[in-house]
């Protein structure tokens, strides 16, 4: 085979991960896509192992260590969002913008659309009491 | 102690004086002390003068000094340098001095500032006996600063008045703009003789002739000749200074500083003899000094003013005699004018007080022949010396002027000099007719002066313009002269149109008269009580005395050949001997040694004095009761202007220095500031830019993050 | 016109790059649809997706953990995460407006310089995997692992148990907790006034 596919195939997962982290708003979201970074630097290492066929099988080795990290990590950055989703009601990255400047480059925010099927769990737009607002 | 180590030590005296009375000044005690603190010091200095000029004596120069500086190019030696030249102007510059601080003690007696008046004054005559005895060039430099140092302090003394601040600054600045080619010259002359001292400076220029740093140094020198000694186009600061306090008038401006000038040429005059383009320029500015001045002085209605001018254009007198080859004779003129000029000032001084104005129409109406008798007398020797009448003083030494130049202008005579130059006779003749003008115009302004002074003067049309004149709104302080004139003319229109047109032509320096009043309470107090009391206190009216004595006698000393000139020395410091003319070896023409009176300059020189005291006689007899001066005619206006000297000095020098001045402060809070103010505020606009990114959404800034990663990337991935 | 076996280099190839645009198509839409729950759903299909990449470079022990653990744990892990924040369930206008044109422009520039760098790196490198089947066995990482890599090992079982404390010392109610319970309440009761048990339920 040649070394190119698979290569190929990781860069551009890796691309559309970079893609995701940057564009989502949503955390789990941005999780998700981060999950798509590891993978993609997981197939570099399974790859570059069978191609080198090196004596202490190195890069499967440290493909499951990356695993391994990349499962405690998701763990631990779902955590952090559901503290940032209990402390302001909303789980949108954009929203926590307290280290801004005021005046500075607006992202705009596109209102959430109601959504009929789901009136029951509540917007989350609306912060709760415990909410730190601009 | 040889008679150079005493001349050495000479100035120490005046210099103790100016340091106790500065000590008494500052301290405040001892206030009774001052006067015989002023005086003492100096005369005793006076006296050693005297006794430098005996224990000289005839000889050749002699010097006493002490290497101060020994530097890698030309050494400075502390020096005096005695030959007959510098004796015979201490002794100048001792009596002058003696009598004004005599003088002072009671003219001055009412001024709160008397005491640093009088340190002012010693220090000055400390500084002027370095210029006289130096031996060094750059020390004589020193002396010369120092005294244009203290005519600025002297000048300014009645600070209160801003005319008297503008006096001194206008002094200060202009003599020192002539300053700076004076020291480039002794720089110059140094170079060239690789000494500062005087004698190497006069051998190299014997040796060398007038060509390379000689003469370029002798062109420079003029600078500060022209400044120091008022000649144009350095003329406008010396009738201004007369805003300050009489005696100093007396000391400083009529017989030593601005002999200064004078005296470096005569000192140096080797270096200028041999140089034909120095004497050109200062025989082309003496000319025109002499005969603008003596105009000007004609017009003047101020008393201290006309003896001002008179001063200028005697001074341009001397110049013209030097620069015509007679150094004797231009030393001659310098000793007797200055001992008449000083008379002059300090009997001015007198009637100032006494009549507390000192405007000559006002003065003619104050009947002072028979208020002050001692002055008039007195007064009239001075005038008669100025006119040059014999067998007062000034007729000898003006006529050996005439004498000189005619001398040079002709060739007649034996002419032997040493270096086989002597000036062309073309300056021979400006200087004669120079003279001889100068001499007319001079006869007519002192005779003018006795006239409103002392003259039988009724009452006319003059007294009338006067006081329709101040009866006027009084215009604001008349801070030119050019421009108060149309206020006046319009002011003066409420008579009737006679007097309107009398007002008119005289409004001008009826204006100025106004000003000359002595207006601070203490002068008013001191008039008061001078208008009901004696003449004047023993103390102003000794000086007179004596100056009137010695200029009744001085002028015999030209009668016999050769007495002054075996006193005063040959110019390249070698003793003047007979047998030395005939043998060929004189440093100038050998017939500018001769003063006594030669009979065609003398004749001439005499129907000059005629035709101008005859002028004024006549214009007095057909106005009588006005000025005579109105026999200028449309020159009047003009020379009491001074001819617009300052209007140009303004023009040229002021106004482009002014606006020079604001285009730096504009550059320097626009441009350079506006940099300055530039960076901060680019920096607070980049700031405010930066500002903008940071958005607090942490996607954004990955962004960015990313995007340098990217590009780091693709560098190294592509840069090869 | 030769056949091509599955397990010949050639068809390796082919079949990798079926599976590979599959992960790639799977991967895309992860990360472009407005459902949070498909996005979710899209990443398990390119998970598994990989580990059939694995099974092709004959690292089998290493695809089937990527089965257990990525799509078995942490998809599943992401999908809690989504309930517990209470994601919007459904489509939703979910994307960043304001960066999203950048985030692209950075992904195709991070694409651009990986391929080309990439495609000029291994312009002639052929490999067959089939060559290291025998090192891809779980018998030959476990071997290795215990052998060559029994420190790291242990570092990350300590890594594991320092993730597992931290995420339930974040994730716990504690003191705070009674406040932040009557404020989950209060919210939830505005919207359903008769049901703070389920509200309640949820939140453990």
């Amino acid at each position: 085979m040649h070394a190119i596919y698979p290569l190929t195939l990781a860069a551009l997962l890796f691309a559309v991960g970079v893609y995701g982290v940057l564009a989502r708003r949503n955390a789990v979201a941005v999780l998700m896509a981060i999950e798509l970074l590891l993978n993609a630097a997981n197939l570099n290492l399974v790859t570059f192992s069978s191609l080198l066929r090196d004596q202490f099988g190195m890069g499967q080795v440290f493909t499951v260590f990356l695993i391994t990290v990349a499962a405690a990590e998701t763990g631990l950055g779902l955590a952090i969002v559901l503290l940032l989703y209990r402390n302001r009601g909303t789980a949108a990255i954009d929203d926590a913008r307290e280290l801004g400047e005021d005046g500075a480059l607006g992202l705009r925010r596109i209102p959430q659309q109601a959504d009929g099927e789901d009136g029951a769990a509540g917007r989350t737009t609306s912060p709760a009491p415990k909410a730190v607002t601009k | 102690m040889t008679t150079a180590t005493l001349a050495l030590w000479l100035p120490v005296l005046p210099l103790f004086s100016a340091a106790a009375l500065a000590a008494v000044s500052l301290s405040g005690r001892a206030r009774a002390a001052v006067p015989a603190l002023a005086v003492l010091p100096i005369a005793a200095a006076a006296v050693l003068t005297f006794v430098v000029l005996f224990g000289h004596g005839t000889g050749a120069a002699t010097e006493s000094r002490i290497r101060y500086a020994a530097t890698g190019g030309p050494e400075l030696w502390l020096g005096a340098r005695v030959d007959g030249l510098s004796a015979l102007i201490a002794v100048l510059v001792g009596v002058v001095a003696t009598a004004v601080q005599l003088y002072s003690v009671s003219y001055m007696a009412h001024e709160e500032r008397y005491t640093s008046y009088s340190a002012l004054i010693s220090l000055f005559t400390a500084a002027m006996l370095v210029v006289v005895y130096s031996t060094d060039l750059l020390v004589l430099l020193v002396g010369w600063e120092v005294m244009g140092a203290c005519s600025y302090f002297l000048i300014g003394h009645h600070w209160e008045r801003p005319e008297a601040r503008s006096a001194s600054i206008k002094a200060f600045l202009v003599t020192k703009f002539g300053d700076v080619p004076f020291l480039l010259g002794i720089l110059f002359l140094a170079h060239g003789a690789g000494s500062f001292r005087v004698q190497p400076i006069l051998q190299h220029a014997i040796a060398q002739g007038g060509h390379g740093y000689t003469a370029a140094g002798a062109i420079l020198l003029i600078g500060g000749v022209m400044g120091k000694s008022a000649q144009i186009p350095l003329q406008t600061w010396l009738p201004d200074a007369m805003a300050g306090p009489t005696p100093i008038s007396a000391l400083i401006h009529a017989a030593t500083m601005v002999a200064a000038g004078v005296y470096v040429v005569a000192r140096l005059y080797p270096v200028f003899l041999v140089t034909t383009a120095a004497l050109w320029i200062l025989a082309i500015a003496a000319a025109l000094t002499a005969v603008t001045a003596a105009l000007s002085a004609f017009a003047q209605r101020d008393l201290k003013r006309i003896l001002a001018y008179s001063t200028v254009s005697q001074l341009a007198l001397m110049v013209g005699a030097l620069a015509a080859g007679g150094r004797d004779a231009a030393i001659f003129h310098l000793m007797s004018h200055g001992a008449f000029k000083a008379l002059l000032f300090l009997g001015a001084g007198v009637i100032i007080h006494k009549a507390g104005t000192g405007d000559v129409d006002e003065l003619a109406t104050q009947s002072l022949r028979r208020k002050l008798p001692m002055t008039c007398v007195t007064m009239t020797i001075g005038l008669a010396a100025l006119a040059g009448f014999p067998p007062f003083s000034g007729f000898f030494s003006k006529e050996s002027i005439a004498g000189a130049a005619y001398d040079t202008a002709t060739h007649s005579g034996p002419t032997k000099s040493l270096l086989g130059i002597t000036p062309p006779s073309g300056i021979g003749w400006l200087v004669l007719a120079a003279t001889l003008l100068t001499g007319f115009l001079t006869a007519a302004y002192a005779l003018r002066t006795w006239w409103m002074l002392f003259g039988p003067l009724e009452h006319g049309w003059f007294r009338s313009a006067v006081e329709v004149s101040s009866r006027q709104p009084k215009a604001p302080e008349p801070a030119g002269h050019a421009g108060t004139a149309a206020e006046a003319a319009t002011a003066a229109d409420a008579t009737t149109a006679a007097e309107v047109a009398a007002a008119g032509e005289w409004a001008l320096e009826a204006l100025v008269a106004e000003s000359l009043r002595e207006e601070t309470e203490a002068a008013e107090q001191a008039a008061a009580k001078a208008k009901s009391g004696p003449e004047a206190p023993r103390a102003e009216l000794l000086p007179l005395v004596v100056l009137a004595a010695i200029t009744t006698v001085f002028g015999f000393v030209g009668l016999n050949l050769g007495w002054f000139a075996t006193w005063l020395g040959d110019a390249d410091g070698n003793a003047y001997r007979a047998s030395a003319a005939d043998a060929g070896k004189l440093i100038q023409p050998d017939g500018a040694y001769h003063l006594a009176p030669a009979l065609l300059s003398t004749v001439l020189a005499l129907i000059a004095l005629a035709l101008g005291l005859g002028l004024v006689l006549a214009a007095a007899r057909a106005k009588p009761g006005t000025d005579p001066n109105h026999v200028l005619g449309f020159l009047r206006k003009p020379a009491f202007l001074g001819f617009r000297a300052d209007d140009l000095q303004d023009a040229i020098a002021v106004r482009p220095v002014q606006v020079a001045a604001d285009a730096v402060g504009f550059l320097d809070t626009e441009v350079v500031d506006g940099y300055v103010r530039g960076s901060g505020a680019a920096a607070r606009l980049l700031g405010e830019g930066l500002r903008r990114i940071q958005t607090g959404n942490v996607q954004l800034y990955l962004t960015g993050v990313l995007t340098g990663v990217v590009v780091i990337a693709a560098a190294l991935g592509f840069g090869r | 016109m030769t056949t091509r076996a599955l397990t010949s280099t050639t068809g390796v190839e082919i079949t990798f790059v079926l599976i590979g645009l599959l992960t790639f198509g799977a991967a895309i839409l992860t990360v472009t649809v407005r459902n949070l729950v498909h996005a979710a759903l899209w990443l398990v299909v390119a998970l598994g997706g990989l580990a059939g990449c694995y099974l092709l470079l004959s690292a089998e022990f290493v695809a089937w953990v990527q089965v257990l653990i990525y799509v078995g744990a942490v998809a599943v892990l992401l999908l809690f995460g989504l309930m517990l924040t209470r994601a919007p369930i459904g489509r939703t206008t979910e994307l960043d407006s304001g960066n999203r044109w950048a985030a692209a422009v950075v992904g195709l520039a991070t694409a651009g310089v990986l391929v080309s760098v990439i495609a000029d790196a291994v312009r002639s490198t052929w490999f067959d995997p089939r060559l290291t089947v025998a090192t891809g066995t779980a018998k030959s990482v476990g071997s290795s692992l215990f052998r060559y890599w029994v420190l790291p090992f242990e570092l990350l079982s300590v890594l594991l148990l320092a993730a597992l404390v931290g995420a339930i010392v974040l994730s716990r109610r504690d003191v705070s907790a009674d406040a932040d319970t009557e404020a989950e309440a209060e919210v939830t009761e505005q919207s359903q006034p008769k049901a703070p048990a389920q509200a309640t339920e949820a939140e453990a």
